[in-house]
């Protein structure tokens, strides 16, 4: 590298392309894991409860969602049911 | 009991036969009786980073199927007599290696070995699957690189769900992480990801840094392990890296740019 071109790549474009790398990692990585750390059996208790649902209230495939999440030592099974705006 | 060792990465191309064959050679020259063998069934190429592809006879699958036995297939290092190489088939069936068939074959080697290398392909499917099923112990060769590292956690997701350890809830796999084709001058101009930040994602004990070395062609080109060569950064860093396994203490070393004087930074550094 000549003198010119070490001040330049200093203050170049490529300055920093490292740390949007580890950015992009972190995220990617912590996806990853909470995907695979999830319960096999989420998406059928999703259509049951869906199915349960149903025999009361008429709602949507996805009025329910399910979300699991795994903290230090507890596991958070969160249902949201979105129910129809009853008619006034 | 031997212990056996998967080289695993997921992503290909990233070192892991380089540093199958480095590992094995360095535990063999410390005396343990070892043997390596490639499990890169259509793609041998271990025999080729060991330099004894010409004296293949049988190879695994062979073995598997009965038609030769284990110590036919074993090919005896020249350089060291400790060291045995198991060559891949190159048979286009992918489905050569069974679970039965391997087990059988570690289990057979397992009673005369110390050490038994297992030179993972890329990939998550069933040649990878096949090669870390067994593991006792596992290298994640990965490289700073975004692709690389997260490739090297999906396989981690791997090993803790489908080998052998986890599925009969043993004591998991231990698992070490191998960075190679680190380059300190890239590195310190933030172009790559350095080593504080590959092991604060992965988390893990990070058994050595293979520096980017010119070092590791010339060495498979001869057909000699880069580990032979002690004159080379590369070779250097595998015996430290074999050192650290066996649970001797050493620095790392190569971490740092190349000082370089202001002569060669103003004419072609
Ligand atoms: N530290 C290094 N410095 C320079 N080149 C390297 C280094 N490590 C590996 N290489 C080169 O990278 C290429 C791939 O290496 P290798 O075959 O060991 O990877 P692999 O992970 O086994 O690949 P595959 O996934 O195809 O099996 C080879 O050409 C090798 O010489
Ligand atoms: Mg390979």
């Amino acid at each position: 590298m000549g003198l010119i071109d070490y001040f330049r790549s200093a203050a170049g474009p490529n300055k920093g392309s490292a740390s949007v790398a580890k950015e992009r990692l972190r995220i990617l990585v912590a996806h990853d894991r909470a995907a695979r750390d999830r319960p096999f059996y989420l998406p059928k208790l999703q259509e049951e409860i869906v199915a349960v649902i149903r025999k009361y209230v008429a709602v949507d495939n996805d009025a329910v969602s399910v979300n699991y999440e795994q903290e230090d030592s507890q596991e958070i099974l969160e249902v949201n049911i979105v129910l129809p705006e009853s008619p006034p | 009991m031997a212990r056996t060792i998967v080289i695993t990465s997921g992503k290909g191309g990233v070192g892991k036969t380089t540093t199958a064959a480095a590992m094995a050679m360095g535990l063999a020259q410390r005396g343990h009786r070892t043997a390596v063998i490639d499990f890169d069934v259509g793609l041998r190429n271990l025999d080729l980073v060991m330099g004894c592809e010409r004296r293949v006879v049988y190879d695994f699958a062979n073995v598997i199927n009965g038609e030769a036995n284990l110590n036919q297939a074993l090919i005896r290092d020249k350089r060291c007599e400790n060291l045995f190489i198991l060559p891949a088939s190159q048979t286009r069936d992918k489905e050569a290696l069974t679970l039965e068939g391997v087990g059988q074959v570690l289990e057979e080697l397992g009673k005369t070995y110390e050490y038994i290398v297992c030179d993972s392909p890329a990939g998550i499917e069933h040649g990878a699957l096949m090669a870390m099923y067994y593991a006792d112990d596992a290298l994640l060769v990965t490289n700073p690189e975004v692709s690389s590292v997260r490739d090297s956690d999906r396989m981690l997701g791997i090993l803790s769900s489908k080998s052998r350890r986890a599925l009969q809830g043993e004591e998991p796999i231990r698992e070490f992480l191998l960075l190679t084709r680190y380059s300190p001058e890239r590195v310190a101009r933030g172009e790559m990801l350095g080593l504080e930040d590959v092991q604060e994602i992965l988390a893990l004990y990070m058994l050595g840094v293979i520096p980017e070395s010119k070092s590791v062609l010339n060495a498979s080109n001869a057909g000699n392990p880069v580990i032979l060569d002690q004159e080379s950064d590369a070779g250097i860093a595998y015996s430290d890296m074999v050192a650290r396994y066996l649970g001797e203490e050493r620095p790392m070393r190569f971490l740092d740019p190349e000082r370089k004087g202001l002569f060669s930074r103003l004419f072609r550094g």
